[in-house]
């Protein structure tokens, strides 16, 4: 089974990184989360329900839907926080790649570990800009508003050709293709990761790896 | 064609798609109504949530839909639309976009109903709600208030799209195969946002009486036109102020409002664009019929406003528009020419060579010259508020309205000045044979019909004429007359001395 993969790019002023892949990330994250599954008797299993959520933006004229679940959004924005934090420390050009990661786990015979099958992974590159003046940031704030909204009209059209999603599990693989760890929402099992690359841009000196949900425990 | 298609998935497919489309609505409007939605998630499924998915259902909307379904389905070539539009306090309208929910022929034997098709409906619709915040009317309707307000019309059958202007937009929500065809979800969004004021037609001849009434009857009435459209703000039923507009329809295709709050001469047509077009470079600022990026900005400072965001990358907004007459970059460049030309000609003959930057500025201004006031053949010398008018020769005419030639006070001068002047005025004569008088050609324009460019209008100013006023106030009185009159003026002007010296400072 190929991994699909897909890349966005976008360019923007230091202060909106956060909020930029919030809304992206977030927006993929709608798309691939379902309710919470309630399993009944003879393999039949109900499913809880969505709420969402519209988020403005302050540092870009943008406003996108998430998943209405306190718990999904801190997971989240921890790792965004740490992605920022990695790009605003790694040096003067400011590119970066985060990475959102589908996969389902494999289970294996011991002393094997499970195998975790990415089966859609979400890259995106981040440039930072630094800006001389007021106009520049206002110009850059309609503009960054704007990418990022034709970004998620690009996360739409990829969603909806409804390629391979993993099937859906019976109640003792659920954990396998889901992450049931949250109480409101279920999304696929998923893990973020970032990349800084170096000023050069050609070789990625600094390559953190951070697992935000870490299955790969015993 | 449903032989495969057994009675309960058909049923149940019939379901799926109703529910859809009712939630579809649901979500547009919603959408539309300016605040900020948030439904609650609930891991235990309470039954009525269709697709898994907490979306309100606001009972007039569904009421309103149903309405227009008529208890049909979209089907193949019936297509269920609902149609965004604006209307301002002054009474004019404009669609902004077009939700359309279609199903064509191409089906997907295999898939199954309950499970695939209802998931992937389930899907379809978190993009909608992703998508129905990106488009340009969401931002309007943001900020939708006293100044306009947001309308919604759903209707039934064929899809129009006329009225969302030229240049439409139109952006694929997504589609879901079923057995017996595919769903498909769209939204077609004007790009056209400046439209002229109707009003002039409406005070002449009104196309429909424009209806202020704002108290409209609940929504079961029926007697409400089936192309009114509704307000996007939810109310409780019995406190309904929807915009009733009959005349919408008409009224948009008369003609258009102009919401802009640069000055009028400087309106240009917007245009947005999610395209993914070249539109990153500095070309933006070629690009004569409008700002790709403007943004919208309504109602912020009272009326509707249509907010140019700025230009990209800093440039002035006079810049960006061609042809504009009067924008007070080009009265800077008056102000440059004349002062450049005026250092010529205290420098003598010089080549000039064109300046880049002036060259560069013909093709955003067009204006008229700095020496040029009229054409010659309109002026008659006296009609010009100029001493010695009388004297003027007719080929001089441009020249006389250059305040730089024909200073507009000048003082009699002495006589060592004159017969200076005297000297050089039979040069000029022959000088003025050779001067080409720049009639009524503008500076800095590229005129394709003469070949005068700016070159040679520079070259042609390194030599100007004499002081016309001068060199004829000599050759109208003769020498004699000069001395019988050179001790009383001596006299005179030893009496303004302090005036000359003053006068000669200023020279130099």
């Amino acid at each position: 089974m190929n991994c699909r993969s897909e890349v966005l790019e976008v360019t923007v002023e230091a202060r909106q990184v956060e909020e930029a892949m919030l809304a992206l990330l977030h927006t993929i994250l709608l798309h691939r989360s379902t309710g919470k599954f309630h399993y009944k008797k003879e393999g039949t299993y109900s499913i809880g329900t969505v709420g969402t959520l519209d988020f403005d933006c302050d540092f870009i004229d943008f406003t996108f839907v998430r998943v209405s679940s306190e718990e999904l959004d801190r997971v989240i924005r921890k790792a965004v926080s740490e992605f920022k934090d990695a790009l605003s420390n790694s040096g003067s050009d400011g590119m970066g790649q985060i990475s959102l990661e589908f996969y389902q786990k494999k289970k294996s015979r011991w002393p094997f570990s499970d195998e975790c099958i990415p089966w859609e992974v979400w890259s995106i590159k981040v440039n930072v800009v630094n800006l001389a003046n007021e106009q520049e940031r206002q110009i850059c704030r309609e503009k960054v508003g704007e990418k990022l909204g034709e970004k998620v009209i690009n996360v739409v059209e990829v969603i909806n050709r409804h390629e391979y999603l993993p099937k859906m599990p019976t109640q003792s693989e659920v954990d396998n293709v889901f992450d049931t760890s949250l109480k409101d929402v279920q999304p696929y099992l998923y893990k973020i990761t970032y990349q800084i690359t170096d000023s050069l841009g050609t070789s990625v000196s600094t390559t953190m790896r951070r697992l935000i949900k870490d299955t790969l425990a015993l | 064609m449903d032989s495969d298609l057994s009675p309960q998935d058909k049923k149940d497919l019939d379901k799926f798609i109703k529910f859809f489309a009712l939630k579809t609505v649901q979500v547009i409007v919603q959408a539309r109504l300016g605040e900020k939605i948030c439904t609650r998630s609930s891991s235990s499924p309470t039954g009525s949530d269709w697709f898994n998915l907490a979306i309100k259902d606001i009972p007039e909307v569904t009421h309103e839909a149903k309405k227009a379904l008529a208890g049909q389905l979209p089907g193949i070539g019936r297509s269920m639309c609902v149609e965004i539009s604006l209307k301002t306090s002054e009474g004019d309208s404009m669609e902004l976009e077009t939700w359309c929910l279609e199903m064509n022929e191409k089906c997907d034997k295999d898939i199954k109903v309950s499970y695939t098709v209802y998931n992937r409906l389930s899907v379809l619709l978190k993009s909608l709600l992703a998508i129905t915040r990106v488009t340009p009317a969401y931002k309007l309707s943001r900020k939708q208030g006293h100044d306009y307000v947001i309308l919604y019309r759903i209707y039934f059958g064929e899809v129009q799209l006329s009225g969302l202007g030229e240049g439409f937009q139109t952006v694929r929500v997504g589609v879901v195969g079923t057995p017996v065809g595919t769903v498909t979800l769209s939204c077609a969004y004007r790009t056209n946002l400046a439209f002229m004021s109707n009003r002039q037609f409406e005070r002449s001849a009104p196309i429909m009486g424009i209806i202020v009434d704002h108290f409209v009857d609940p929504p079961c009435s029926s007697q409400r036109p089936a192309n009114m459209g509704q307000p996007c703000n939810y109310r409780a039923p019995d406190e309904e102020d929807g915009g009733t507009f009959a005349g919408v329809q008409d009224s948009q295709e008369v003609c258009t409002t102009s919401f802009s709050t640069s000055p009028p001469s400087q309106l240009y047509t917007s245009r947005l664009s999610y395209q993914p077009p070249a539109l990153t470079g500095a070309a933006e600022l070629c690009h004569p019929a409008g700002n790709p990026n403007q943004v919208l900005h309504a109602g912020k400072e009272g009326g509707v406003v249509l907010v140019p965001a700025q230009p990209p990358h800093g440039a002035d907004a006079h810049i960006t528009v061609e042809h504009a007459p009067n924008t007070p970059s080009s009265s800077g460049d008056d102000d440059g020419l004349s002062q450049s030309a005026e250092g010529r000609r205290d420098e003598g003959r010089r080549s000039v060579s064109p300046a880049d930057p002036v060259e560069s500025l013909s093709a955003f201004t067009r204006k008229v010259g700095a020496f040029v006031n009229k054409p010659s053949t309109q002026i008659t010398a006296a009609s010009l508020d100029l001493p010695f008018a009388a004297f003027a020769p007719r080929g001089l005419d441009s020249e006389e309205n250059d305040p730089m030639v024909q200073p507009p006070d000048s003082p009699p001068c002495p006589s060592p000045l004159q017969a200076s002047l005297h000297s050089q005025g039979s040069e000029g004569s022959g000088q003025q044979d050779d001067f080409v008088m720049v009639d009524f050609r503008p500076a800095f324009s590229k005129d394709d019909l003469l070949p005068m460019d700016l070159g040679t209008f520079y070259r042609e100013f390194q030599n100007p004429p004499q002081l016309a006023s001068l060199s004829l106030h000599i050759s109208s009185q003769s020498m004699a007359d000069d001395l019988d009159s050179l001790p009383e003026k001596l006299r005179v002007y030893e009496k303004n001395i302090d005036e000359f010296d003053a006068f000669v400072d200023m020279l130099q």
